[in-house]
């Protein structure tokens, strides 16, 4: 069961975050050429695999407890960042994340910027514009990887579950070359910020020296917890919303 | 200084993020947590709890910051 949530949580959060990257990458790429955008995607991979390859180790060398309580804080912060956002999402009080709106920015803003070359880099602004846009999204797939990895001592299978959602996205956009607009983004997200919370507070429990009851197999009932708040919580402000309408 | 500024103030939005009471509300509820671990065996039921209340108070001010 461990290895399911592991696997699904981290595919699932690398896809969303992958998918945007994509955004940010393909109207730079088709606007501007692809030989600069790139090698942008490239430095900002190897940015990732220094950052992955500094922490991966440094996080199996902490005690259990220590890694569960540093983690599950981190996660839990991180995950109700994505669950509020989330909510206000589905609740209307926040414009839904629109990747063929996103794209069309991206596209309108790589036409204007003037050209301006560098040694090695013809075109630094398509560089700086990938790079960017993969090392923001990538941190977050990095963080998502290691610290489940790191918690179900699989930080490898973490590792392959997080390639597979990059590599399954790029083919998608290599294949329509267009943004990936039918994902379902917003219901992704918020499956994705239910996991991340509900990890947090499993592990941030843990980690605090709290026992659960049933010990791993009461995980999916947190889960479950996590997702009633959060879809009551859609009700209710979509119910407020309504009442300040009318 | 300007670069390390930006430096911590990026990694500060990276973890924190726009409401910076979900990070404070996480931790002290991990600290009640383990302080109530010292004493009983059953203190699970409080980070569920706290991280509700935090989900709500966040959710709260994101929408009355929406409203103004």
């Amino acid at each position: 069961m461990g290895t399911t949530f592991l696997l699904l949580s981290v595919f699932l959060a690398c896809a969303v975050e992958a998918v945007e990257a994509l955004t940010i990458v393909l109207a730079v790429g088709l606007t501007r050429g692809w030989r600069s955008a790139l090698q942008g995607v490239a430095a900002g991979l190897l940015l990732l695999a220094a950052v992955v390859a500094v922490l991966g180790p440094a996080l199996t060398v902490l005690p259990l407890k220590t890694l569960r309580l540093v983690v599950g804080g981190l996660l839990l912060t991180f995950g109700l960042q994505w669950l509020r956002k989330a909510i206000l999402r589905a609740s209307g009080y926040k414009d839904l994340r629109d990747e063929a709106a996103a794209y069309q920015r991206g596209v309108a803003a790589a036409r204007e910027a003037a050209a301006d070359k560098k040694p090695l880099v013809d075109d630094w602004y398509a560089f700086t514009l990938s790079f960017k846009g993969v090392v923001l999204e990538g941190l977050e797939v990095a963080f998502i990887a290691l610290t489940f990895g790191a918690n179900q001592h699989d930080i490898p299978l973490a590792a392959v579950a997080a390639v597979a959602a990059v590599l399954t996205v790029c083919a998608a956009g290599v294949a329509i070359k267009a943004p990936l607009a039918r994902v379902p983004e917003n219901t992704l997200k918020f499956a994705v910020a239910v996991m991340l919370t509900g990890f947090g507070t499993f592990w941030g429990a843990e980690g605090a020296g709290a026992d659960w009851p049933g010990g791993d197999a009461f995980l999916p009932a947190v889960l479950a917890y996590v997702l009633l708040v959060a879809v009551s919580a859609v009700w209710v402000l979509k119910r407020r919303r309504a009442a300040w309408a009318s | 200084m300007g670069k390390l500024k930006a430096f911590g103030l990026f990694w500060y939005d990276f973890i924190i993020g726009d409401d910076p009471l979900v990070a404070v509300l996480v931790i002290a509820a991990l600290a009640g947590t383990a302080g109530l671990s010292t004493h009983t065996t059953a203190s699970w039921w409080l980070l569920p709890v706290i991280v509700t209340l935090a989900l709500a108070a966040t959710l709260v001010r994101a929408v009355g910051k929406k409203r103004d």
